[in-house]
């Protein structure tokens, strides 16, 4: 489409020809490019189709890809099991802040394109035959950025596992705070935050999912306040991002350096769980508190 | 030594001189005293033009001044009998965060705060009052021991984040912070925030969950430094004149948005011009919140306080 559209508003020019040329190279490479992937930790070139029935996961060098919400709704629960809640919650620019674009059209154009409203999916699903109440965060949906939204959700959702003594499983990955909502993102680390104690209060389980990335507010609240804190292989886990750190401190950063790995070997996660047997580990987890 | 920001810069020359008249001359010989009032007709001139209509850049800036009274000064001039406690009793002693027990009104309390440092021996040995873990976790260790005796808890906000630093990774920053909010959700007594400078991040959130949050009239709170805000969405942080803005950032916009229950009032010219009144102000208005705050039966504080945060953010029901 591109291509045509270029070349019809352009004049003729002596390069015309070449133009086109590099043109359809390019085109060739998005091609070949949505038939490739490369893995971000290992970078072997792989082919996608195969990343993809393998859970998201290099077979290389067992990276663990970010996957869709809907991809792990489908790994975690039971099928037709998952059901939404609180989906109608929608953003809104109360700041009218504007960096590159307003929030206002950007928010506008991110729920036209994915489909939802905010950056996390929120509902109950069956893993065996154990109900459980979930939230998972969209990476693609502004970084899975803590906004009203998703702390008003998440919220919600607590509060639903308190009063129906649901465990409640959360699976996150986020970039941090939500700098178009300026200081409302921020409160939203204490309200999650409190709404965590009241479920635990309760003695209701809180398991937490650590998927790569999970940084910033997101890490300083609902992730690390996990009953049981599981991470998957190689995730990326911290507070500050390592590019922040690097600035810093000006130092090069240790291997492994806020993988999860590392975490687990600072005592900071309970267990590394290889994608494709966290819904078992979750059955088994969540089955023997329960019992 | 005393410093001026940019925006301040016409008063130095004003002020050495008034200063230098009080210090070396004899001020009753009418030649000085007629001088001394000139200055301080120009100087109070000046000082309205300068102040009288601050932008949030400014008021960052001013909330980052270098003469502006820290966490310890106003545990000095509001609290006889204090000590001070050190130690997370887990790794070491962090000195961004200071904390401990005394009397405010002759009632024994317990502060918390961030501590930036006067000079730059001070600052650098207190990290720019930028917290290791183990500051929360001396945070959590002293806001328990005040839970346990039935205090209520004065924290002071000065930070510009939690430090971003290999150790502070390695021990559980996001842990620490986490936790910290976490606990000050389960505590029964009252507990009064002030924003006295620089609210940064998670790391003034820390120790900022409080049944009241006052601001000093030119503190900020922010989810991100102006600076580093304009770093991440314009890839410059020279726009952060821009993002200071856009932010709403300032005590009035956090007035505004209910996120906070009070501004304190600062002397005209913000809180450096005039140690004694900023101090005078605070006392009031700690005073005045910390009274309503104890006739509230302590299992309602914790309930309150949840609800209070519960409400924070804005949304759309939606259709
Ligand atoms: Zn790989």
């Amino acid at each position: 489409m591109g291509l045509f559209r270029k070349k019809d508003k352009k004049e003729v020019k002596p390069h015309k020809e070449i133009d086109i040329k590099r043109e359809i190279k390019k085109a060739e490479a998005e091609k070949e490019e949505a038939l490739w992937i490369k893995c971000t930790s290992c970078m072997e070139l792989l082919y996608r189709k195969e990343v993809e029935r393998n859970y998201g996961i290099c077979p290389k060098c067992l990276y663990h890809f970010p996957i869709s919400v809907e991809k792990r709704i489908e790994l975690t629960f039971e099928p037709n099991s998952f059901k939404e809640f609180y989906e109608k919650l929608t953003p809104v620019d109360f700041l009218k802040f504007k960096d590159t674009k307003p929030y206002k059209t950007r928010l506008e154009e991110l729920m036209e394109k994915m489909g939802r409203k905010d950056a996390v999916v929120c509902g109950s699903g069956k893993i065996g035959n154990i109900e459980v109440l979930s939230a998972i965060f969209d990476f693609n949906f502004m970084g899975g950025s803590l906004g009203s939204v998703v702390g008003e959700k998440i919220t919600r959702l607590l509060e639903e596992g308190r009063r129906r003594k649901l465990p409640v499983v959360i699976f996150c990955t986020s970039g941090g705070a939500r700098m178009q909502e300026g200081i409302m993102s921020l409160m939203q680390m204490a309200k999650v935050t409190g709404a965590i104690y009241r479920l635990k209060e309760e003695g209701v389980p809180y398991i937490t999912v650590l998927t790569d990335p999970t940084l910033g507010g997101v890490s300083a609240s609902i992730a690390m306040l996990g009953d049981i804190i599981i991470a998957e292989p190689k995730a990326m886990i911290g507070f500050a991002g390592p590019r922040v750190i690097k600035e810093t401190i000006k130092e090069e950063l240790p291997p492994f350096f806020q993988r999860a790995e590392y975490l687990f070997e600072h005592g900071m996660i309970d267990m590394i769980v290889d994608r494709k047997d966290l819904k078992q580990t979750l059955y088994k987890v969540i089955s023997t508190i329960l019992s | 030594m005393k410093h001026y920001l940019d925006f301040e810069m016409k008063l130095k020359p004003l002020e050495t001189r008034l200063e230098e008249i009080k210090k070396f001359y004899d001020t009753s010989d009418p030649h000085y005293a007629k001088e001394i009032k000139s200055l301080e007709k120009k100087i109070a001139k000046l000082e309205k033009e300068i102040y009288s209509d601050l932008s949030p850049w400014q008021k960052t800036q001013l909330s980052r001044h270098l003469n502006r009274p820290r966490t310890l000064d106003y545990v000095d001039a509001l609290f006889s009998d204090y000590f001070e406690l050190h130690g997370d009793r887990r790794f070491k002693d962090d000195p961004a965060i200071v904390g401990g027990f005394g009397k405010f009104n002759g009632k024994t309390v317990a502060f918390v705060g961030h501590q930036k440092g006067k000079d730059i021996k001070e600052m650098a040995q207190r990290n720019f009052g930028m917290a290791h873990p183990e500051g929360y976790r001396k945070a959590m260790r002293i806001m328990d021991l005040a839970s346990r005796w039935m205090k209520p808890i004065i924290t002071f906000i000065d930070t510009p984040g939690a430090y971003p630093g290999v150790g502070a990774e390695e021990r559980g920053q996001a842990e620490a912070i986490a936790a910290s909010i976490y606990f000050m959700f389960t505590l029964n007594v009252p507990i009064v925030s002030l924003v006295i400078g620089e609210g940064g991040s998670g790391g003034a959130l820390a120790i900022g969950v409080a049944d009241r949050i006052l601001m000093l009239e030119n503190s900020i709170y922010s989810v991100i430094s102006p600076e580093g805000c304009a770093a991440i969405l314009w890839r410059d942080g020279t726009r952060a004149k821009q993002a200071a803005e856009a932010l709403k950032l300032t005590a009035h916009d956090l007035y505004e948005l209910k996120v906070i229950d009070g501004i304190v009032k600062e002397p005209f010219g913000g809180a450096h011009r005039n140690w004694k009144e900023t101090f005078e102000n605070t006392g009031k208005a700690i005073k005045t919140h910390l009274e309503e705050l104890l006739t509230i039966p302590p299992h309602e504080l914790k309930e309150r306080r949840y609800e209070k945060f519960k409400k924070m953010g804005f949304f759309l029901e939606g259709k």
